[in-house]
């Protein structure tokens, strides 16, 4: 049965050789292959090369894009390390200027402080000065007054002539001077 | 079927099949190369492969950038002339290959030799045929042995090996087809009973060699339009 099929099989295929070309197929495949050579060379290839050269336009200016926006990114980093480093530097001057202003403002308010407190010790310096004065003049003629009083009363005479009293008062005075004057003298010497 | 029955035009089988695989190749990349963008959607991308693969794979790996482009039309056009009739013989219907009649096969390689002579001629007026049939730098006696070697081997044998390894490898892809199936409609439903599971085993070898088939055009195709782009640097060589 195999046999009997193949060879029938076989016999179908052979009913003329093979390799024998016949002219309806030589034309028809000539005609395919023209078809087809002209479709590919006028129209298909054609049309490919464009999309090639347009996608490799297409990829080089995209990559040009890119070129460029490294280019800008890189310039504005750059720029701003620059005013970065700018704004470092200022911030130091402020405060470096900051810190001499502290300390001149410091300076000057001690200084201040300084003259005020002499100002006040002198104030008070002079004004005992002026009242140890007064306590000097007030008690001179008070001792004075007292004295005559005295001694008007112990010789019954009354010493109120001004001129005579005041002399008489001046030169007791004096003489009250001169003897402790003499007497700071030899305990002076003494010692 | 015939169309024109006796005349030079006579239309058969055949014939019509190859005319379905001509419309197939104008369709699919009239459509996919219509609105080309510079993003290939997918069917453009697929297109784009099977171009490129020829540009790029075949043309310009063994011809260079610019003899690659000068013949890429004739490589390109042999491809998948080759490839879209090898590949109707595992399409239903259609059932057998536009390439297993030696029509198409002759005359392509009729084209891959008239294509790398007129290469040859183009490059090296006067010089091709002397230098193809006495190869410089032999000595002058050996031409004896040398001569007829070449003349045979690049002149008479290229075309008919061209014509004669398509032609049966789709002439015997098509018989082991027809065999296989044939056998399985035999034991299937002439035979019956036990044989029925040789059927199985027949029809299993049918589709495994249907897939081999299709592995086989897409070969065919490759080598056909390779061998033509190794003659025209062959004959593009400087040797020559």
């Amino acid at each position: 049965m195999l046999q009997a099929l193949s060879t029938s099989v076989i016999a179908a295929e052979a009913t003329h050789n093979p390799i024998a070309p016949e002219t309806p197929d030589l034309v028809w495949g000539a005609v395919c292959f023209v078809v087809l050579l002209v479709f590919f060379w006028r129209a298909i290839l054609p049309r490919m090369k464009k999309l090639l050269d347009e996608r490799g336009e297409a990829i080089e200016g995209n990559i040009e894009k890119a070129d460029v926006a490294q280019r800008e990114a890189e310039a504005v980093l750059e720029q701003y390390t620059a005013q970065l480093a700018d704004a470092r530097v200022e911030a130091g001057t402020i405060r470096d200027q900051a810190r001499t202003d502290g300390q001149r403002i410091l300076a000057e308010l001690k200084e201040q402080a300084t003259t005020e407190a002499a100002r006040i010790a002198a104030n008070a310096q002079s004004q005992i000065e002026a009242e140890r004065q007064a306590a000097v003049v007030s008690l001179r003629s008070e001792v004075g007054s007292l004295a005559i009083d005295l001694a008007s009363g112990v010789i019954g005479e009354s010493l109120t002539d001004d001129t005579r009293s005041a002399a008489i008062v001046d030169r007791f005075l004096h003489d009250l001077e001169a003897r402790d004057l003499e007497a700071s003298d030899s305990k002076a010497v003494s010692s | 079927m015939l169309l024109f029955a006796g005349s030079p035009f006579e239309i058969n089988r055949i014939m019509l099949i190859r005319f379905i695989a001509v419309l197939a190749i104008v369709l699919i990349f009239w459509l996919g190369t219509r609105k080309m963008r510079i993003v290939p959607r997918r069917f453009q991308s697929l297109v784009e492969m099977g171009l490129d693969f020829v540009r790029v794979n075949i043309a310009e790996d063994l011809l260079g950038k610019k003899d690659g482009r000068r013949f890429l039309p004739i490589l390109t056009t042999i491809f998948f002339m080759v490839l879209f009739m090898n590949l109707t013989g595992i399409i239903p219907l259609l059932n057998i290959a536009g390439t297993s009649v030696i029509g198409v096969p002759l005359v392509l390689a009729v084209v891959s030799y008239v294509t790398f002579i007129y290469a040859g001629v183009r490059k090296h007026p006067g010089a091709f045929f002397k230098n193809s049939l006495f190869p410089p730098g032999v000595p002058k006696p050996i031409y004896i042995i040398v001569a007829p070697i070449e003349l045979v081997s690049t002149f008479v044998l290229r075309p008919i090996t061209l014509t004669l390894r398509l032609l049966m490898n789709m002439v015997v892809g098509h018989l082991l087809l027809v065999l296989f199936f044939s056998a399985t409609s035999f034991f299937l439903f002439t035979a019956g009973g036990w044989f029925s599971l040789f059927g199985i085993g027949t029809l299993a070898f049918g589709f495994v060699f249907t897939l081999f088939e299709i592995l086989v055009a897409v070969l065919q195709a490759y080598v056909f339009s390779l061998l033509t782009a190794v003659y025209i640097q062959l004959a593009l060589a400087e040797e020559h």
